[in-house]
């Protein structure tokens, strides 16, 4: 098939950020009427290649060529021109504005000489695009009101109002249901046969071999692999990502589960889950498992006390408690390591020791004056413990690492001394050397006689640290598994809604 | 009930205004008078102008708190213009202090798109500037009503069906915004950028071209007023309309114009302008202190806001299934 040339083509591209080169000399190849599967792990530069594919980042070095013409791709709209479109990873929407809004923002159909705007154009061509895609929505809807399969509708509604040659998914079902995972699959085919040349980012195998026709694979940056999926196995896949063999060896150690740490009875919110019951036990590794949007994150935090119309009892080493504010949470012993680093997690202008510090400067304190040199010690202690490559303690964590900056927010936590430490998608966009010290520490934490709570949407990682799996659909707690009986396939099908709980 | 009234703000301004108008009536009949209503209309003609620019400015994300002195500068160079020059046609003069506001507009506008400086820090700077720069060319001194020409006073109050130009003006310059944020492509940039600014960029909209768009398109206005101003009380000097950008800035927010950009409309914006217009020339009919006009405008700003963020709360995420269908029901009632 590669006979027919490629419509759009990446020669020795390279894009560098402070201290990480991203893409290292990477190529690419997109022929019409072909679904290429770009496959790789986290950080091996995907998103990256997605941005610089669309004009939102410039490369700093290599050839982009679209039709075998050497083309510079400047902004966004440049790349539209050329007829690229992508359905990003993050939506990226308007909330305050309607469908068919969303659909033509930046590229408005017009009339007349002043350039006025066709609503009545708009709407019809909106209506029309998603009756192609089968999505019921009324083009005048207000986004905010809108689920996320259906936002997630409209970007690739978007996406296909544009006249394009190229359609870029960066992980487009990461947030979709088994039924609408299926719908997408059909769109997918359609712009197949109508010539477009399409390139599908994912992490789900099943997804690769029953849609796409060739697949590339990128490795940290770098290009690893490429060839036609009839060629391909699984496994044979698996290690051009990893360049390792298949059973991944997780840091994981025998350790005696202990008594009873925290117990939740009932608990439940009135759109986001219900009827949540568990216990964690000390020395034990508890993950929460299930499709982006299933609730876990919801239950975090509902604990950790930022929810407020919660109802339900929690019980720490056996004493009930009540948990209304994060400080709440701290004193009970329970911390949360939140998915949301950057935002949530830590403060990106304050140097490191004082990101430490923080949630207990109280007890840092004499008659209300910071003592800076106790900061520090706690920082010293604990950065050290977690192993944080920094030059000094004052560096702002905004010049760390991601997986630094992460080992930062769970020094913080640590250093509260908690009873339960709860972790949210803990290797989430951190490289690999990073992601095996998290796990690392969290076998070192579960030896220590804590309870670890850890919300996970990469099945690896929870298959290989956890003792017990809790499998999350749609807000409901819907399976549970013990290290001995979980398998990939049962796992994943009870998180997609597929096995009957 | 209140979430009902609050999600239709404009309708519930226009009523509270409706209701102001009749119990101030009530007790004063002559407030009621068409002459007193145009009257006060006609006084909120340029709050209303100039909140229409800040709108645009606020939806991106930004403020502008040069508004007040750069219409006094622009007032008064024109009124100088005028009182050293009285042959100038005062049509000119009038596209001359647009053209001028938006040069001053620019200004802002260049440092914060091209040199990145937040834009609350920027207007200060050019406030204070704008208004140095009224003392150096005037020296402190006023140009009063017998210096300038009878033109240049009388346009604003000439009488044109039942309305004096300057109302027609606000009239007009309303409807145009009107027109715009619906019907034209720049109208709806004010919006994408402010409301979620990498999407906007990522759809290829430049949000920094945008908020120097809007910077000059209030700059603009400020030129406008500027002669309106200077016209209307036909007097100029150093401290022409001072204090008069936290007016402009509250009937934006009173209108529902959110201060952390994107939402917001243009009805509601000139509401929130008619509103305090209507304090303002109520209040004293009814003999409230200056000083409680102040305070009462001041209340209803922040009982505005807190309205605002009440509206703007996330209602969090619908997960569960029997809650989709429970909120799917009335949603779609109100729809209808």
């Amino acid at each position: 098939m590669t006979q027919s040339t490629a419509v759009f083509a990446l020669r020795n591209v390279t894009k560098t950020f402070p201290g990480v080169t991203a893409l290292d000399r990477v190529k690419l190849d997109l022929y019409p009427g072909q679904v290429t599967a770009l496959v790789g792990e986290n950080g091996a530069g995907k998103s990256t290649l997605v941005k610089t594919m669309t004009g939102i980042y410039q490369p700093d070095g290599g050839e982009t060529q679209v039709a075998g013409e050497v083309v510079r791709i400047d902004d966004p709209e440049a790349a539209r021109q050329l007829g690229i479109t992508a359905i990003h990873q993050e939506t990226v929407l308007f909330d305050e504005l309607t469908v068919t809004e969303n659909i033509f923002a930046g590229n408005y159909l017009t009339r007349g000489r002043l350039g006025r705007l066709d609503w009545p154009a708009m709407h019809e061509r909106t209506r029309g695009i998603l009756a192609d895609i089968d999505a019921p929505l009324d083009p005048k809807a207000r986004l905010r009101g809108l689920s996320i399969g259906q936002k997630h509708m409209v970007a690739i509604a978007r996406a296909l109002s544009v006249d394009a040659r190229v359609v870029v998914l960066d992980e487009p079902t990461a947030a979709l249901s088994h039924h609408e995972i299926k719908e997408l699959c059909g769109i997918v085919e359609r712009l197949k046969k109508a010539g477009k040349a399409i390139l599908f980012i994912t992490h789900k195998f099943d997804e690769i071999f029953t849609i796409a026709d060739r697949y590339v694979v990128y490795r940290d940056g770098t290009f690893a692999g490429e060839g036609m999926i009839s060629d391909v196995t699984e496994a044979e896949l698996v290690e051009m990502m990893v360049a390792r063999s298949v059973s991944e060896t997780f840091p994981k150690q025998t350790v005696a589960i202990g008594e009873p740490m925290m117990t939740v009875e009932n608990l439940n919110h009135p759109t986001e889950f219900a009827d949540i019951n568990f216990e964690v036990r000390a020395g034990e590794i508890l993950c929460f498992y299930g499709l982006v949007g299933s609730g876990r994150t919801e239950i975090m935090q509902a604990l950790f006390g930022l929810s407020k119309a919660v109802t339900g009892n929690v019980h720490i080493n056996g004493e009930p408690v009540t948990i209304r504010s994060p400080a709440d949470a701290i004193k009970a012993g329970l911390v949360y390591v939140p998915e949301e680093r950057q935002q949530q997690g830590v403060i990106l202008d304050l140097p490191i020791f004082q990101n430490i510090s923080l949630p207990q400067l109280g007890r840092l304190n004499r008659w209300g004056l910071l003592n800076e040199a106790r900061e520090y010690d706690v920082a010293r202690t604990y950065g050290e413990r977690l192993n944080v490559k920094t030059s000094s303690w004052d560096q702002k964590v905004g010049n760390l690492s991601g997986g630094n900056q992460q080992k930062v927010v769970i020094g913080k936590w640590l250093a509260t001394r908690p009873k339960i430490i709860v972790l949210d998608e803990p290797t989430k966009g951190i490289d690999i050397g990073a992601k095996a010290a998290v796990h690392h520490f969290m076998s070192e934490l579960v030896n220590d006689g804590l309870a670890v709570i850890m919300v996970s949407s990469e099945l690896p990682e929870v298959l290989g640290m956890a003792d017990r799996i809790i499998v999350m659909h749609e807000g409901l707690m819907v399976r549970e598994f013990t290290r001995a009986t979980a398998t990939p396939e049962a796992v994943v099908g009870a998180a997609t809604g597929g096995m009957a709980a | 009930m209140m979430s009902a009234l609050l999600k239709h703000r404009e309708r519930f301004l226009a009523l509270v205004i409706l209701a102001l108008i009749l119990v101030v009536g009530a007790i004063t009949p002559s407030f009621l008078s068409p002459n007193s209503l145009v009257s006060a209309f006609n006084d909120t003609s340029i709050l209303m102008i100039l909140a229409m620019g800040q709108m645009l400015v606020i939806l991106t994300r930004c403020i502008d708190l040069s508004v007040a002195a750069n219409l006094a500068l622009t007032g008064m160079v024109v009124g100088m213009i005028n009182a050293a020059y009285p042959g100038v046609p005062v049509p000119l003069l009038i596209l001359f202090a647009m053209a001028m506001g938006a040069c001053l507009g620019a200004i802002n506008g260049f440092f914060v798109w091209v040199v990145g400086v937040p834009a609350i820090v920027v207007t200060l700077g050019t406030m204070s500037i704008y208004r140095g720069t009224i003392f150096l060319l005037s020296d402190g001194a006023w140009v009063n009503a017998h210096q300038m020409s009878a033109g240049f006073i009388s346009l604003p109050r000439t009488v044109v069906l039942g309305m004096p130009v300057m109302s027609w003006i606000g009239i007009i310059v309303v409807a145009a915004f009107y027109f715009a944020t619906r019907h034209l492509r720049l109208g709806r940039d004010f919006f994408t950028s402010g409301g979620n600014p990498t999407a906007a960029f990522y759809t290829g909209v430049s949000v920094g071209k945008v908020q120097f768009k809007a910077f000059v398109v209030s700059g603009m206005l400020a030129g406008l007023c500027g002669y309106l101003w200077v016209s209307r009380y036909a007097v100029a000097y150093v401290d022409v309309a001072n204090g008069f950008e936290l007016q402009v800035i509250a009937a934006c927010v009173i209108g529902g114009i959110s201060i952390m950009g994107g939402v917001g409309t243009v009805l509601g914006c000139a509401l929130g302008a008619l509103f305090l217009g209507v304090i303002n020339n109520a209040l004293p009919v009814l003999g409230v202190s200056p000083f409680w006009q102040m305070a009462i405008s001041g209340a209803v700003i922040i009982i505005a806001v807190i309205a605002n963020s009440t509206a703007e709360r996330s209602k969090g995420r619908i997960i569960l299934r029997r809650a989709v269908s429970k909120r799917a029901t009335p949603s779609q009632h109100q729809e209808a």
